[in-house]
């Protein structure tokens, strides 16, 4: 290498970190979505990176579905007594209880789709005006389209056809009353870059992402753990095998891989092996080809 | 080291490239896009499978590689790529980043958009067709955009035969009728086959005549460090960290992304557009203090000897080859948007981390990019349309030219009604 080379993870985080400080000069209220995930948990990370010596400051936001890995909870809640940053958590089950949403019924129900109006309803109670996200474009073919920084009008939705274009380093926050923004400072990484980050940088993650032994079932293919309020199909059993998580999410969608991976430089490996994407084992993908397009054009994720 | 370590550590010393394509189904594009991802193994089983499910599902005959890029639902329905899409993939040596954007005339801002951020250009020839009006169009976009390295992929090479000939021609063609015209510093050409994978990753066993390398080597090769601006110091200073903490109490970082040159601990430095001097006392990251030097584009926070006023917007530069300050500046430009400029109006304008506004003072030229002839008559702008333009600013300009620097020569129009982005700006001495 020479002397002013930079490798690709520095690049994707300096290029992360210049996102997150324009987002501290550009807006007032701003909150970091957080669900216990490595990527929010990157997230935090490159923002601690941008504020340093400076406290990070803006809140964790987390939205709860109620459905959640215990150990996921007790992970986030370490980390914001830890980093002393204040974590606030609004609950699916308060939009259920208060009727603005209907719980799902049958025994594929989750509850994942209902987040956005937990979502919506806690950026309006904050007063937030920008919401920052992990996610990803490679992740998902409608999410390669969107902007690092995606505007929402005043109900929330995102208009996939009347995006800002977005050049250079320049990123326009403008917006009118009730509008707010979502933004995904790390749009440009991959599964293998994070991966790589947390190597790289010794990132704490929750357990859940290393092999360990588990009661699970499977359902089309994708094994899934089950929560007391799950209901099996008939021709489902529960059998105990060695799994981990790929990605962490609703318990209720979020496939676990059959995997004896007890390391970060195990896990590198098999993501540098495996042959089918992140989202594979997420149901709630699978709903339809733009099942994606359709739950971010309402105010998803 | 751990053959673990040894194995990461060619893949934690990767160096990034960002390339786009433009180009319509007709020139290969999404088939050399796919071709790239498939052989690097960048597509999953279940993309895969997806797209070969939908591909059967609307009756064609090959799996359609442009469904893996067409993200949205309308461009699912149209058949077409409406918008940029961004698409990655990684060999031992690089990962890269694909700006894949549409190819007509109709869709010249997202080519525009693409290209703002990419070290090369892929420039897609139909052998059969030689250079044609689409080739000159995005090879002038290319330059306008200072795109450092361009490829000129001669595609279909198995519809002529693999003929050399043809290839020398299409060759000598492009410079006569491009590269004489255009400001490019580095241009390639490859002859290839998408749908066979002729040079594309692998060498072609059918044109022994061609001992270049193949795209795939070419794309992990180019020299990109010194595409950068590592000579004179351009600091935009973004956010100013002060941490109400005890052990940092007299702390005071001014936070940015390094634009240009290399900052170190003792440099003599000015603020512009103050015009007060102080020198660096250090470069920090978090886990990082004190760091030997700073180069672009990496973000940092830096300290000065002397306290001063300084808040974003500003611009820390070296005491040698100061940038422009003014309030009138002339820029070549890309108007982004549906509604026409308004002659005379006022817009909302954003540079590095500087807002301020403008009036447009005078439309000096339009460029027709079929033909590249200048038309100084003409000063209606509306969507798609490139020229130069002069303004005037409420508040100075800290800037250099865009030729010399990407990130300090870059503009961008916001109408102040709407909150859109409705013009690219690169700005000439």
């Amino acid at each position: 290498m020479e002397k002013y080379d930079i490798n690709h993870l520095r690049e994707l985080e300096a290029e992360s970190i210049f996102v997150m400080r324009e987002v501290a000069s550009q807006f007032e209220r701003p909150g970091l979505l957080f669900s216990g995930g490595k990527d929010s948990i990157v997230m935090f990370h490159l923002a601690r990176k941008a504020f340093w010596p400076a406290k990070v400051p803006f809140p964790l936001l987390h939205i709860d579905t109620g459905h959640n890995f215990q150990e996921t909870l007790d992970f986030r809640d370490e980390l914001a007594e830890k980093y002393g940053v204040q974590c606030i958590v609004k609950y699916v089950q308060d939009s259920i209880d208060q009727g603005k949403v209907a719980e799902e019924t049958g025994v594929t129900a989750s509850r994942n789709a209902l987040q956005t109006v937990t979502l919506l309803d806690a950026i309006e109670d904050l007063k937030l005006d920008v919401a920052l996200g992990g996610g990803r474009r490679d992740e998902e073919k409608a999410r390669a389209k969107e902007r690092f920084f995606s505007h929402r009008d005043e109900f929330g939705q995102w208009d996939p056809k009347n995006q800002r274009p977005e050049l250079w380093n320049l990123f326009n926050g403008k917006k009118k009353m009730g509008e707010h923004f979502r933004v995904f400072p790390i749009s440009n990484w991959t599964e293998m870059d994070v991966w790589q980050y947390i190597y790289m940088e010794e990132i704490e993650i929750p357990n859940l992402y290393f092999t360990h032994k588990r009661k699970v079932f499977n359902r089309d293919g994708v094994w899934l753990f089950k929560a007391p309020f799950m209901q099996l199909k008939e021709n489902e059993e529960l059998v105990e095998k060695d799994v981990r998580c790929r990605t962490i999410g609703d318990i209720t969608c979020t496939g676990l891989t059959l995997s004896k991976a007890d390391t970060l430089e195990d896990i590198i490996n098999e993501v540098a092996a495996t042959r089918t994407t992140e989202r594979g084992g997420r149901a709630d993908d699978k709903r339809s080809e733009a099942a994606m397009e359709d739950r971010k054009k309402e105010g998803y994720f | 080291m751990s053959e673990f370590q040894e194995h990461q550590a060619g893949y934690l010393n990767m160096e990034l490239l960002r390339f786009t394509t433009a180009g319509s189904v007709d020139d290969g594009k999404s088939t050399l896009i796919g071709r790239l991802l498939y052989d690097s193994k960048a597509i999953f089983e279940d993309q895969m499978e997806a797209i070969e499910q939908a591909s059967i599902n609307k009756g064609e005959e090959h799996v359609n590689l442009a469904l893996l890029t067409d993200g949205l639902r309308a461009e699912r329905e149209q058949g077409i790529t409406i918008d940029v899409a961004y698409r990655y993939f990684a060999t031992p040596k690089r990962k890269f980043i694909i700006a894949d954007t549409p190819g007509h005339v109709q869709y010249t801002r997202n080519m525009v958009t693409g290209a703002s951020t990419a070290n090369a250009a892929l420039i897609l020839i139909d052998a059969r067709k030689g250079v044609i009006e689409q080739t000159l169009r995005h090879s002038f976009i290319a330059s306008l955009l200072q795109i450092p390295h361009v490829i000129v992929c001669i595609n279909k090479m198995d519809l002529v035969e693999y003929s050399e000939d043809v290839f020398e021609k299409i060759r000598k063609d492009y410079e006569q009728s491009i590269s004489d015209k255009l400001n490019v510093k580095d241009t390639r050409f490859v002859p290839i086959s998408a749908l066979n994978g002729d040079n594309v990753v692998d060498r072609s066993e059918n044109m022994s005549w061609y001992d270049g390398p193949t795209l795939l080597y070419l794309l992990e090769h180019l020299h990109i460090t010194n595409d950068r601006d590592f000579s004179d110091v351009r600091i935009p200073v973004q956010y100013v960290i002060r941490p109400q903490k005890k052990e940092y109490h007299d702390y005071r970082g001014y936070a940015g992304r390094v634009a240009g040159g290399v900052v170190r601990p003792g440099q003599k430095v000015t603020v512009l557009p103050s015009g007060l001097t102080s020198s660096i006392k250090a470069v920090d990251q978090m886990g990082n203090e004190n760091m030997d030097a700073a180069f672009p584009p990496q973000s940092v926070t830096v300290r000065l000897e002397d306290e001063i006023d300084i808040s974003r917007g500003d611009m820390i530069v070296a005491d040698e080859n100061q940038p422009s300050v003014s309030q009138d500046i002339t820029f070549k430009f890309c108007w982004l948007s549906e509604t026409p400029l308004v002659p005379g109006g006022k817009y909302s304008l954003k540079h590095t981390s500087k807002d301020v506004r403008c009036i447009i003072k005078s439309i000096d030229y339009k460029i027709d990019i079929n033909t590249l002839e200048k038309n100084h008559e003409d000063k209606s702008v509306g969507l798609n349309e490139i020229g130069q333009m002069t303004i005037r600013t409420t508040q100075p300009l800290v800037f250099d030219a865009y030729d010399k620097n990407r990130i300090t020569g870059s503009l961008l129009l916001v109408d102040e009604g709407t909150n859109n982005t409705v013009c690219a700006g690169m700005i000439v001495d």
